[in-house]
């Protein structure tokens, strides 16, 4: 009985608790540092039991309660009942919510709120007096809690029911008696035929704990139903009840709380004071600034160029303007006409090409109406390429010079006016079977002699372009030149290492008897120094029935020959790099040879005796060097200015030299100006072979690889103050280029202005 | 003798220029805000004539400027708000770290802000010079008046865009400032002609953008910072130089009418009134409420010889402009929706017509679809259900080569369902020697007015189209008949042009045995001639001979170039005759 009552108590003070909330837990803990001040033994106690209730933090205090509520005899006992019992409650509750009574207990609630006080100071109280006023005051406490007690019959509490099968009773009541189990023969067609038959049938519950059948009266299958539904279990209950605020903003006349004002609120708080006292020191410092008056600047605009200064504007007079972005072609438009179309090779090589070799950025499309046309996938690439321009791209002012190509182009004096040249190919001698790589004129102007490859030397008649004869050299002939002094009528021919002079008999028999008469003059053979290096000797039998009347016997190949002016002295060239042995003068009348130099300056190229002077041209691989052959000196030195030189030809006034070289120029030296060149020329695509002076007329002409022969017009003026005017008047074409080689020599003729080349495609062609 | 001697890079051009990093240190700013003071400011790199100098002797990669820019900007006040702005995001980072809320309200309500109007004062010390670099910032409003409303940028700044734009449009409107427009597959381009400045600039279509992530938004933001700004003292100066009011604000009469609709049904009542700005189909208020004020007539000085001409040919121009300005006037246009609305809006008011659209389309529509005296419906559809029978129905293309082409062009080619004549770029201006394209013909020919040359040209141009034209051609023949020798000789050059223009492809020449004697001399000449210029130019000096080649080599290009489009077409032609032909 006590073990119950106390029971009960403590599920009361759980409610309690729980209503109570925090205020409550606070108390506890301040109940809690009292009891330790008194007793500390019980403590001990305390620490005890808390493994045994477990996890039930709730019920902690309650617990406590019991334990210090003066039941320590009844000991473990006790302990165990109120766990027992805790849980079957709870199982009531369960079960009870449905019922009617449980909104008897919500009513009831404001009774249980008003009670906690006075409860209050009853367990303070209780917690002086120890357990002495205990039971009296229980059953005090449950005389109003009327809830649980009818509902329990059974007080078995909340165990399995298959426990008591064996038993003809079913538990204990209130009274401790026990209840019977109804003798229950129901079978299961006994269940049917109750389930056809009765009509409360479906109102009837089982009730396990006693075993008993419940017919459901009307109002609690009403509520059963609504708790279905989920609405409240009361019928009356407004859950839209108008709320009534604890705190509004009516003032009442009283105050909520009835407790005097705090001390505190009628001094002024010192944190506070602290802390307006720094914001008013920041505000002071301007570390804090006061809050701004929100303006909306953005969007006001004036008129910002009312009055207008140019004072500014010198400051920026480096800047320049961005330039505009060029406009649109017709090539962009939706709508292009067809042409302004990729074709499908277009459209692949611009796929191909790298973005920015690209002509335009973008592929032209050409869309049938205005709705078809697409967003412009690239068009924020663009605006921003051109923001990164703006600021990232140094501008510069580049002048664009608008030339006339027109006005580029020299005025030179029109080639008309310039006449006579050669302008036309008139005759072209063939006969050759190899290259024909040298020609010359007789000074009479009548004759042509050509030396070849086929080993042949063949003499032509200039008008007819007639092969008059044929001489078999037996070598390929390397340089040909005919005698300049036309009271003679003599050849010098380079053959291998040989030099042979011919003697053609095309002439008067005047002309002829005084050039035999030259060759048969007095010998001084082997009274030179050379004599050992140089032979002469007479030919005789099948060759001197040919016309050859002298040989000059050469240690090395000779390449080319060069006669003096006046027709005895003749010049010999053998290129050598080791040696100083190459060149040779010879004199005709004497037979007598000799090596001008003693030293090696360099490859000779090509030899030429002045016209005029007693000077002589020797032209290494890049300069040419002048000889005064009285003095025995050098007088100048020509820079050609050119890789390598491949001919020479000096002007008959003699004050004049062109030289042709193997990278392509000519180079005009004006020896009276300079050793430089004055002008140079590069009118030919390939090498030059060959050069030429017209004797009388102001020409000269130039033979080249590409085959052509250029003729300029070259005006040498006595006044020396005054450059020659140099203007190129015929480009000539005729030649075929045979393994690269196109022109080898050229020549003028000595009076007409006419002009021979000698080309690798075995012919001569004579221009008009 | 003696002295000191004297150091390298000490004098001359190293002491001019001063590298980016240098700049940037110079000045105490982060690179980014360098770059955004740059922007702002004007200020770009330059490229120094010795580099190898200016850098010290090093050939490294570096950005110069000009150390006198540098120095101006070290007096730039917002080089301090820059300072500012990094001291209020520190101060800031500390507030949220100590999760001070009150002092991250405090800050951010202090948050330091700049203004712009000096800078625009300084760079363009004149409104003239203004206007003359407003292209940009026109391309990039309306651009950025294109944008969503959601990330990349503040919608503050977009608002503001649009509020610009809308005013420049409006401004365009009533001067009647424009002149060209293009149809691209970029947007459309606009030129107006805004106080004898031309102003050109693109408007993107109206798609959302794909946003590209490999662009930074932030220095497009800087560059739209500055020119809304620059857009709206602008806009401020052109509408008083008209009497409008600014902020703008529509005509009374014109608001009225608009007020009857029910505004709710297309914005909220804060946008609305841009909103019907944008609309653009009604006029401005004015200070003065005036009726159109008479433009300046020039007085007439007395003048000579070729001065006469030149002004004769000016007062030409001015009548011809007039003329382009009226070019709409009283006719009544109606906007189907599938057309942009508002780039065909702005350009039929730009040339005094009237437009209006459906209901349902935008605010500010002023009459509906059954209005009798409509006389132009555009139309970008196939085919219309319900046409009425008095006015035209055309395609948008019809509007703006209208424009470009300064007259009323014959709408046959562009009513419905039609296959549109190519639509041509009005900025193009062939020179001599450039291919023009056959319809740009076309259209100069309708421009002079002159129908019988308009034959004649295309009788030279192609006398393949003779299938197009051959009932032309036959009056053609009759003249040529009737002709004299000097037309044919003309004829014959003209051919010979042509022929020069076609790859020298000889298009049956007949020469007879007894014309060659006639021929000879003239051709011998001409090789002369040749022959002369040749040889002259071997002559050349080596510096001009590479100048006068490069010259030669890009004519000779555009030559190449102009026979290629001329075969392209040709081919086109042919290949749509062929089927033609198949077809019939």
């Amino acid at each position: 009985m006590e073990g119950r009552s106390s029971n009960m108590r403590s599920h009361d003070q759980k409610e309690e608790t729980k209503k109570e909330g925090m205020k409550k837990v606070q108390e506890k803990t301040k109940k809690r540092s009292k009891e330790e001040d008194e007793e500390e033994e019980e403590e001990i106690f305390n620490l005890k039991d808390k493994p045994a209730l477990g996890g039930e933090d709730e019920d902690l205090s309650d617990s406590d309660d019991s334990v210090f509520s003066g039941l320590e005899d009844s000991g473990s006992d006790s302990d165990d009942e109120d766990e027992e019992d805790d849980d079957e409650e709870e199982e009531d509750d369960d079960k009870l919510i449905p019922d009617p009574e449980q909104t008897e207990q919500i009513e009831f609630n404001p009774d249980a709120v008003l009670q906690t006080p006075e409860e209050k100071k009853k367990k303070k109280k209780k917690k002086k007096e120890g357990g002495v006023t205990e039971g009296e005051k229980k059953e005090d406490e449950y005389q109003h809690d009327s809830s649980d007690e009818e509902d329990i019959r059974n007080t078995v509490g909340n165990i399995p029911m298959e426990w008591y099968k064996d038993f003809p009773h079913i538990g204990y009541d209130l009274d401790g008696k026990k209840i019977l189990k109804p003798i229950r023969n129901k079978d299961e067609l006994d269940e049917f035929l109750d389930k056809m038959e009765n009509p409360d049938y479906w109102r009837t519950v089982h009730d396990k704990q006693t075993g008993s059948d419940i017919i459901l009266s009307d109002e609690q299958v009403a509520l059963v139903n609504r708790l279905q539904k989920g609405q409240f279990g009361d019928v009356n209950f407004n859950e839209y009840q108008p709320t009534v605020e604890f705190f509004s903003n009516d003032v009442m006349i009283h105050p909520v709380t009835n407790r005097p004002a705090d001390k505190r609120s009628f001094i002024p708080s010192l944190i506070e004071k602290e802390k307006v006292s720094k914001l008013v020191h920041a505000i002071k410092m301007g570390w804090i600034k006061p809050r701004r008056v929100q303006d909306d600047t953005r969007g006001n605009f004036y008129d910002l160029w009312a009055s207008e200064d140019t004072s500014i504007l010198a400051r920026h007079r480096m800047h320049l303007p961005a330039p505009k972005i060029p406009l649109p072609g017709h090539h962009e438009s939706y709508n292009p006409p067809p042409e302004y179309l990729f074709t499908e090779e277009e459209l692949a090589l611009w796929e191909q090409q790298d973005p920015s070799d690209r002509k335009w950025p973008f592929v032209p499309k050409r869309f049938s109406s205005l709705r078809q046309v697409p967003a412009f996938p690239r068009f924020l690439h663009e605006r921003f390429e051109r923001c990164l321009d703006l600021y990232l791209c140094p501008r510069q002012r580049k002048m664009r010079v608008n030339v006339n190509p027109e006005d580029l182009i020299p005025k030179l004096p029109k080639p008309k006016d310039l006449q006579p040249f050669p302008t036309t190919q008139s005759l072209v001698y063939r006969g050759h079977s190899g290259l024909v790589r040298s020609i010359s004129v007789s000074p009479s102007g009548q004759w042509l002699a050509s030396g070849s490859d086929d080993a042949s030397v063949r003499f032509w008649e200039v008008c007819s372009s007639r092969c008059l004869k044929t001489v078999q050299v037996g070598g390929a002939v390397k340089s040909i030149a005919w005698n300049p002094n036309p009271s003679v009528c003599l050849l010098a021919v380079a053959v291998d290492s040989m030099v042979l002079i011919l003697s053609p008999s095309l002439a008067d028999k005047q002309v002829v008897s005084s050039s035999e008469r030259l060759l048969s003059g007095p010998q001084e053979a082997g009274s030179t120094e050379e004599a050992g290096t140089v032979t002469w000797s007479d030919t005789e039998g099948e060759e001197l029935n040919q016309g050859i009347r002298l040989k000059i016997q050469h240690p090395k190949a000779v390449h080319q020959v060069a006669w003096h002016a006046k027709g005895d002295y003749l010049a010999s060239v053998m290129p050598d790099h080791s040696s100083h042995l190459q060149v040779f003068i010879h004199q005709l009348s004497k037979r007598r040879s000799q090596n001008p130099f003693r030293k090696n300056k360099g490859l000779v190229q090509c030899v030429s005796f002045h016209p005029l002077r007693p000077y002589f041209f020797v032209a290494t691989q890049r300069s040419v060097r002048i000889y005064n052959l009285v003095k025995q000196e050098m007088t100048k030195k020509l820079q050609a200015n050119s890789k390598w030189i491949s001919s020479m030809a000096v002007h008959p006034g003699g004050d004049h030299v062109i030289c042709g070289s193997y990278d392509c120029r000519l180079s005009w030296f004006d020896l009276d100006l300079s050793t430089k060149p004055y002008k140079m020329l590069r009118h030919h695509k390939k090498a030059v072979r060959g050069v030429a002076y017209h004797r009388s007329y102001p020409l000269f002409a130039s033979a080249s690889d590409d085959g052509s022969v250029i003729v300029c017009h070259g005006t040498v003026y006595n006044d020396l103050l005054q450059n020659p005017l140099i203007v190129p008047v015929k480009v000539l074409r005729g030649h075929v280029i045979t393994h690269d080689l196109g022109v080898l020599d050229v020549t003028f003729h000595p009076t007409q202005p006419w002009v021979f080349s000698s080309g690798a495609d075995a012919t001569i062609r004579l221009f008009t | 003798m003696g002295g000191l001697q004297k150091k390298k890079y000490e004098r001359g051009s190293a002491t001019n220029y001063i590298t980016r990093n240098k700049a940037r240190k110079k000045l105490q700013l982060s690179l980014p805000d360098f770059r955004r003071l740059c922007i702002l400011k004007g200020i770009y790199p330059h490229e120094p004539k010795h580099k190898k100098k200016v850098n010290k002797g090093s050939t490294a990669p570096r950005t110069f400027y000009l150390l006198k820019d540098i120095r101006f900007l070290l007096h730039e006040p917002i080089v301090g708000r820059f300072r500012d702005y990094k001291v209020f995001v520190r101060k800031l980072k500390r507030a949220y770290g100590k999760t001070e809320w009150s002092a991250v309200e405090r800050l951010k309500e202090n948050k330091p802000t700049y203004k712009l109007d000096h800078i625009i004062k300084e760079r363009y010390p004149s409104f003239i010079d203004a206007l003359r670099d407003i292209d940009d910032s026109l391309c990039m409003c309306f651009l950025f008046s294109t944008f969503a409303r959601t990330g990349k940028c503040h919608v503050q700044t977009i608002q503001l865009c649009r509020r610009l734009t809308v005013e420049w449009m409006n401004y365009v409107v009533a001067a009647r400032a424009l002149r060209k427009v293009f149809i691209s597959i970029k947007g459309i381009y606009y030129q107006a002609e805004v106080m004898g400045q031309l102003t050109t600039w693109l408007v993107p279509y109206q798609f959302a953008h794909d946003h590209p992530t490999d662009v930074d938004y932030r220095v497009m933001a800087t560059f739209t910072e500055l020119y809304t700004t620059l857009l709206g003292f602008i806009n401020f100066r052109l509408y008083h130089s008209l009497n409008l009011l600014y902020p703008p604000k529509l005509d009374s009469k014109a608001e009225s009418e608009l007020k009857e609709e029910n505004e709710e049904d297309y914005a909220m009542n804060s946008e609305c009134y841009l909103e019907k700005l944008s609309a653009l189909s009604a006029s401005l208020a004015r200070v003065v409420s005036t009726a159109e004020e008479e433009e300046a007539e020039l007085d007439q000085f007395p003048v000579e010889g070729e001065e006469m001409e030149n002004l004769e040919a000016k007062e030409k121009e001015q009548k011809q402009q007039e003329a382009q300005k009226k070019l709409f006037e009283g006719l009544k246009f109606f906007v189907n929706r599938e057309v942009p609305r508002e780039s065909l809006a702005f350009v039929i008011r730009c040339f005094g017509g009237e437009v209006s659209w459906d209901k349902s389309v935008c605010i500010g529509s002023t009459y509906e679809v059954a209005e009798e005296t409509i006389t132009h419906q555009i139309v970008d559809r196939p085919n219309v259900d319900k046409q009425y029978i008095n006015r035209y129905y055309i395609q948008p293309q019809w509007v703006y080569d209208c424009i470009n082409a300064k007259i009323l062009l014959p709408v046959e080619d562009y009513f419905l369902g039609v296959t549109l004549p190519p639509h041509l770029s009005p900025f193009v201006e062939e020179k001599e020697g450039d291919y023009v394209p056959p319809e740009k013909v076309k259209i100069l020919a309708l421009q002079r007015g002159e129908k019988p040359a308009h034959e004649q040209e295309d009788e030279e141009e192609d006398e393949d189209d003779e299938e197009e034209e051959e009932d032309e051609d036959e009056e053609e023949e009759g003249d040529i008949d009737d002709g004299d020798d000097d037309l044919e000789a003309e004829e014959k050059k003209l051919k010979k042009m042509e022929e020069q223009r076609a790859q020298g492809k000889s298009l049956q020449v007949k020469v007879t045995p007894g014309k060659m004697k006639v021929e000879n001399p003239v051709r011998l000449e001409e090789e002369e001639k040749a022959e002369e210029k040749r040889l002259a130019i071997m002559m050349m000096k080596k510096k001009e001979k590479y100048l006068y080649d490069k010259i030669m080599f890009g004519k000779k290009r555009k030559i190449r170039e102009a026979n290629k489009l001329t075969a392209k077409r040709k081919a086109h032609d042919d290949s749509e005759k062929a089927k033609k032909k198949t077809r019939k």
